[in-house]
């Protein structure tokens, strides 16, 4: 197998991806010379990234009442007391500065009429301070991301390799193992320091606003080599999902003034979240939605027969729609033939964002459960630091991903001028059985009939009936066997597509085998935790229950499927209290 | 309904016909996975976000470069759909076209803020003063999502591949315009060229098929403007390029607060 070394390799070229490449490149300017490696299962600029589109959260005029302290009580309220208090205490000072760095680099942040930064509300804050650039912020900041990256020369782009393995060496990270798609050969990246910034898995789900690549291989190929995964059982649910796929509508249309309503007309939030209405959190909204629809206040779309409710728009005004909005209005004309202008839109709660995630430490270094692996990191989406808990707020997805790219490019800056690490010794036979795994375990194999798009789309409908946004031990039991049934099945896949060059069958197979795990430990964990937090709501257990349950989740790949351990929140500003909005 | 796929398996091509029943308000790519998922394996091509976002999955459907993700079935009128490869790449596999060549041109073009003391990008105590009207010179054209349909319309591209191409010739005014660069003459030896912006005679079937709106004929004709008007017109610039932001507002009264902090800052309490 050709082998390629690197001093530093980064699989995912999302924001966290490319922000964790930049940092370390302008670190360095060609002092220690250093060479990074950029792989992604996609081309570069099509990572889901993009798709982001409200906003970004950072505190930028504090001389305007907006403080640090508000900001942290907000995301740790926000994250129903599950966060990490240190951890956020730290992120909400850098989402300021990454906030403006990416301003010099071409974010076109919409402005206000003096020049300065222009900020909106968005759900779960005190203060309007999701920066933005129209609806298509993380487009934008992509486009700038990858257009700054493209100023340096010590990296290069493996675009189209699909990572199948992380190679690990007792507790020392040595290297990635991936297919390049092109060709169909195997290619072995080794490096000195290796991060993990490959998103999340929302394609677990049938109505998700996530792309077709969120398909969770970061969080398989850690759990494969032992590494624990973080809290998976709090996957979010975004309120607004456009029926019937679930294509993201932005939060920011509620933070511009729509509302919700429902068959009758009634905005309904007004029950739920009387104080904060349409902006309350996103897990809060996603529940009234739901309540609405169990109760019978839901509307039928015809087409599809999926029951949903409607955010309208049509007292914005044609103005502010074009200029806040002015994507979601060509989603109305492109997807489902309306002008959000005139006409309400069909949304339902989507699977948009998993909070858990590749279990770090505050500065994004991959723990086990027995210390950390030296010289591996995890930012973005793929890692849980936590500065998410159990309920991400809106506008803190993507500054997650700028500042912890910053913080991992750093800390892989100063290991590398500091440990002055060397390249590790790839262990014996490591490689040799990866390829045998691949090609004569997936790819040849003669015996089995099963179908990958049969069990994928039998996993959808799984986790969208058993594990969504209300569950119970019933439900979560049944979606736990039948999950396992699906991966007993797997076992048996055959493929139809034998040949080498853009062999999409295979990676879909092994994108799978990633998936079946993540929904195993989902509903696993998610049936183990008997309270309700954040986005995980429970009606047999519909109260929070800080005594038992303030700790985090962690599942570690076992002989028999997940082995689950708990850690505690870290709790150093603010005690639980209830969370009312 | 029938879909006719021009198939290549790199050595030779092929027509290649499925039957299909679409679903109401499906979509190209709706299509395009259907036959995948159930009828063959094998047909290869790009796709992800799903919601014209990536710029993956751009293809030529019935004779117009299109993304498949945003063509609607039933917008194209016709009982017969023919599906081909982008014009123009190289094909490596079915609908899946060789990107190398786009990309370059692309970074060939500097697409990136460059000022004349590059310290002011990398330090950001504060931001730089840009008025919303300043940003409409320039927001247009950070639309391009890169899906390279405009290459693929261009009639210059298919006749001379050196040119630049409307890509990144676009993306190139994208940068100029924009009132925090400094980088014309850093671009101008790429661009002011026999095969750069003066290559471009205006046919415009890029702008017809961008499916974001950039308009990058607009663009190349702005760019054209703006090199001849920095090389033969003397006297300042309009708009000086943009300064750092430095005088913080006037401070509110009752703002809202956080509430008081139950803990020494650092100590955790529930270990």
């Amino acid at each position: 197998m050709e082998q390629l070394d690197y001093d530093v390799i980064i699989v995912g070229s999302g924001l966290a991806g490319l922000r964790t490449a930049i940092e370390v490149l302008r670190k360095d300017g060609g002092k220690l010379g250093i060479r990074v490696a950029l792989i992604s299962k996609l081309y570069l600029m099509r990572s889901h990234s993009v798709s982001a589109e409200g906003g970004t959260s950072a505190v930028l005029y504090p001389e305007e009442g907006d403080s640090f302290e508000l900001y942290a009580w907000d995301t740790i309220k926000g994250s129903d007391f599950l966060a990490d208090q240190d951890v956020v205490w730290k992120f909400v000072h850098l989402a300021t500065q990454e906030t403006r760095l990416i301003e010099r680099w071409g974010v076109p942040w919409n402005r206000r009429d003096d020049g300065r930064i222009e900020q909106r509300w968005f759900g779960g804050l005190s203060f309007p301070r999701a920066t933005y650039a129209q609806d298509k912020t993380g487009f934008f900041e992509m486009r700038a991301l990858y257009d700054t990256l493209l100023k340096y020369d010590a990296w290069d782009r493996f675009d189209e390799h699909f990572v199948t393995s992380l190679v690990l060496d007792g507790n020392k990270f040595v290297g990635f193992n991936t297919i390049d798609l092109k060709t169909g050969n195997m290619r072995f990246f080794r490096g000195k320091a290796g991060v993990i910034a490959t998103g999340g898995n929302g394609q677990m789900y049938r109505i998700t606003s996530t792309a077709s690549s969120s398909t969770g291989d970061g969080y398989g190929i850690a759990y494969n080599a032992g590494i624990p995964l973080k809290d998976m059982e709090f996957v979010q649910f975004h309120p607004t999902g456009l029926v019937p796929k679930g294509l993201l509508i932005t939060e920011a249309a509620r933070g511009e003034g729509a509302y919700l309503k429902n068959a009758d007309g009634e905005r309904f939030m007004k029950k739920y979240a009387p104080s904060k209405m349409e902006l309350a959190p996103r897990d809060i909204v996603s529940r009234s939605i739901m309540t609405e629809i169990r109760e019978g206040r839901g509307v039928k779309d015809e087409a599809t027969g999926i029951q949903h409710v409607w955010l309208d728009m049509t007292h914005l005004g044609k103005e502010k729609i074009e200029q806040k909005l002015p994507f979601i209005r060509e989603m109305g004309f492109k997807y489902v033939g309306i002008d959000i202008v005139n006409e309400p839109m069909p949304v339902r709660p989507t699977t948009h964002y998993e909070m858990g995630g590749i279990h770090t430490d505050i500065d994004g270094k991959v723990q086990s459960l027995n210390g950390p692996i030296k010289g591996l990191w995890a930012a973005g989406e793929a890692a849980c630091v936590s500065v998410q808990g159990s309920n991400r707020l809106g506008s803190n997805g993507t500054n997650e991903c700028l500042v912890y790219g910053y913080i991992v490019g750093n800390d892989i800056y100063n290991y590398i001028s500091n440990d002055k690490p060397l390249l590790p010794e790839v262990p014996a036979g490591k490689l040799e059985h990866e390829q045998e795994r691949i090609f004569s375990g997936i790819l040849g194999r003669e015996s089995g009939g099963e179908d990958v798009y049969q069990i994928k789309d039998e996993l959808k409908d799984t986790m969208e009936k058993y594990v969504h946004v209300y569950r119970t031990a019933e439900e979560l039991e049944t979606a736990v066997k039948m999950v396992r049934g699906l991966k007993e099945r797997y076992k048996n896949i055959r493929l139809t597509d034998r040949g080498s060059t853009f062999n999409y069958n295979l990676q879909h197979a092994l994108e799978l085998g990633f998936l079946l795990d993540q929904a195993e430990l989902t509903s696993l964990g998610a049936l183990m935790r008997t309270e309700s937090r954040g986005a995980h709501a429970r009606l047999d257990y519909p109260n929070r229950d800080d005594e038992h349950w303030l700790k985090h989740t962690l599942a570690v790949k076992g002989t028999e499927g997940p082995n689950l351990s708990y850690l505690p929140v870290r709790i150093t500003m603010w005690k639980p209290v209830a969370r009312v909005y | 309904m029938k879909i006719r796929i021009l198939r290549n398996d790199g050595s030779k091509q092929w027509w290649q016909e499925y039957s299909e029943e679409p679903h109401k308000g499906a979509t190209v790519l709706d299509v395009l996975l259907n036959i995948r998922e159930t009828q063959d394996h094998t047909l290869a091509f790009r796709h992800s976000c799903q919601m014209g976002s990536c710029g993956s999955c751009g293809m030529v459907i019935n004779g117009k470069p299109s993304l498949a993700c945003q063509t609607r079935i039933t917008e194209l009128k016709s009982e017969t759909i023919r599906i081909e490869p982008l014009y123009s790449y190289p094909v490596i596999k079915d609908l899946v076209v060789d990107l190398n060549d786009f990309v370059n041109k692309h970074r060939s073009v500097k697409p990136y803020i460059i000022r004349k003391n590059p310290q002011e990008l990398e330090e950001a105590p504060m931001e730089f003063r840009v008025t919303s009207r300043e940003n409409m010179n320039f927001i247009q054209y950070d639309y391009c999502i890169m899906c390279g349909l405009c290459v693929a319309a261009c009639p210059t591209v298919a006749l001379d591949p050196q040119f630049t191409g409307p890509q990144a010739l676009a993306q190139a005014y994208r940068y100029i315009a924009d009132p925090r660069d400094e980088g014309f003459q850093e671009r101008q030896p790429e661009l002011d060229t026999s095969h750069g912006v003066w290559r471009c005679h205006f046919a415009g079937s890029c702008s017809f098929v961008c499916p974001k709106g950039v308009d990058p004929a607009k663009a190349i004709q702005l760019l054209k403007r703006e090199i001849l008007k920095r090389k033969f017109v003397r006297g300042p610039r309009a708009g000086a390029p943009a300064s750092v932001l430095v005088q913080p507002e006037k401070p509110i009264s009752n703002p809202p607060k956080a509430p008081p902090l139950d803990f020494k800052m650092g100590v955790n309490q529930n270990e």
